[in-house]
């Protein structure tokens, strides 16, 4: 491998272009992006400037028009629909801004989902739910449903369910985006200490407070990368 | 007939600071097999509370509860989970899909906590895309359906067991007209199948699939009363 074992994510020359009723719209041209294992970075820019397209490639929930993709040193491309499949449920934990869980699941079960695809024994899940609960303070709420959740409640159990499978790397898509301010906050500080223990990151937000809170920040415009920035606070 | 559904003196407080807050006073209902009930009424009428209730989501209440003569009153929260579990279905406003899960997968989901074996799982899930009509969207996402198909997937997954129960809270809320009206055909037809259907809904029209209307207000049963009971 001449990436090393510690990247991550490789992308050369990657291009998304979307063909509705003979309109080419050029979400994405010419991306170059390497992430490393433990990185912490957050993409932000405008509404419809690409984030969220790009979020989708990397999450291997869209393919690009054009360009390479590799994730732990393997191409993408050339994957069957069943590896892509595989390695999308046991690599990548995702994060969305409406927290994606199941109303008439319980809090357990929720976060029990990803596991669920895996041939994991019922002692080890179980291990494994309670352990992710316990890391994002909500394992007193097991037995409870999402709408018995404040919203920052609901995003903590989302960011167990993303966390339980021990993924290569958590993809959070506005983690925030539902949430006021406190709440918004301390879910901020959940992914900071997430990332402090080893976790790597990719996180797309417009909020630019946010965006702090990451060691690199990728500036996306039409598109494009225009701009990378790195807090000097962020590693500390 | 015995009825699906027996309520009796349902109560729902919420305690806000050293104040009592009653979400539902007193609730008597019975609804029997084969109904396509809608509960109406204002916001904050406890409507929603009382879906939450009937579906066994929240289980903080006070009163008598009979569903299949079982009573839920007198089950701890595990043996309620099982008992929803296999007998009710759930529709949410939002959908509830999971984003990076293909909609296969989604539809996937309420099996995969019970044993059934992978095979069995798959006919399942097949026989619900064929069913549904939506066999073509299979590998798809999510954001990657219109809102009425991503609730036509979210209608496939409450049924994929054939539940006796369907519990719907404002289904159509974020669809289209069009789009919704599919969504309640789509109800009338599993309830002219032997689905009992429980909607919440502001909508007249959407009402007017139903066979009765009960209406609450500030958590009293005003009107759509059929136990016994209530009509005494």
């Amino acid at each position: 491998m001449t990436d090393g074992n510690n990247t991550l994510i490789k992308m050369e020359g990657v291009k998304k272009v979307f063909y509705t009723d003979e309109v080419e719209t050029h979400a994405l041209s010419d991306i170059h992006l390497e992430v490393k294992r433990g990185e912490y970075i957050s993409i932000s820019g405008p509404s419809g400037c690409g984030k969220s397209t790009l979020l989708s490639i990397l999450g291997l929930l869209d393919s690009p028009t054009e360009g390479q993709y590799s994730l732990n040193g393997k191409p993408v491309a050339n994957l069957t629909a069943a590896e892509r499949t595989r390695i999308r449920n046991r690599e990548i934990g995702f994060i969305f801004q409406a927290f994606n869980l199941i109303g008439d699941l319980t809090v357990y079960e929720n976060v029990e989902l990803p596991l669920t695809y895996r041939g994991t024994g019922a002692a080890e899940r179980k291990q494994m739910v309670e352990k992710a609960l316990q890391r994002v303070g909500m394992a007193h709420r097991m037995r409870h449903y999402p709408s018995q959740l404040s919203g920052g409640q609901q995003q903590r159990v989302a960011v167990a369910r993303a966390l339980v499978g021990e993924p290569s790397i958590l993809m959070a898509d506005e983690p925030t985006g539902n949430l006021d301010s406190k709440n918004g906050e301390a879910v901020m500080e959940l992914l900071r200490d997430l990332h402090r223990n080893g976790a790597t990151i990719c996180m797309v937000t417009h909020d630019e407070r946010y965006a702090s809170f990451a060691e690199r920040t990728i500036h996306l415009f039409d598109g494009q990368i225009v701009k990378e920035s790195r807090e000097a606070h962020a590693a500390v | 007939m015995e009825p699906l559904i027996r309520l009796r003196n349902i109560e729902r407080v919420y305690d806000v600071g050293p104040q009592k807050f009653y979400v539902l006073r007193r609730v008597t209902l019975d609804i029997h097999p084969g109904e396509f009930v809608t509960i109406m009424g204002p916001s904050g009428a406890g409507k929603s509370s009382l879906l939450s209730i009937i579906g066994m989501l929240d289980g903080a209440w006070t009163g008598e509860y009979h569903f299949m003569e079982q009573p839920v009153h007198r089950l701890n929260a595990k043996q309620r989970n099982e008992l929803h579990k296999y007998n009710i279905g759930f529709v949410f406003q939002s959908y509830h899909l999971i984003d990076n899960l293909t909609v296969f997968e989604n539809l996937e989901i309420p099996l995969s906590y019970r044993n059934i074996p992978h095979k069995e799982r798959v006919s399942l899930v097949c026989d619900a895309l064929d069913r549904f009509n939506i066999v073509g969207k299979k590998d798809l996402f999510p954001n990657q359906l219109s809102g009425g198909q991503q609730q036509l997937v979210g209608v496939a997954r409450a049924v994929i067991q054939n539940p006796k129960l369907l519990l719907a809270d404002e289904p159509t809320g974020n669809l289209h007209s069009a789009q919704g009206e599919e969504i309640m055909q789509l109800f009338k037809k599993l309830n002219e199948a032997g689905t009992t259907i429980i909607q919440v809904t502001h909508s007249e029209k959407n009402a007017s699939y139903g066979n009765r209307i009960i209406q609450l207000r500030d958590g009293w049963v005003v009107s759509g009363d059929s136990s016994a009971a209530g009509a005494a």
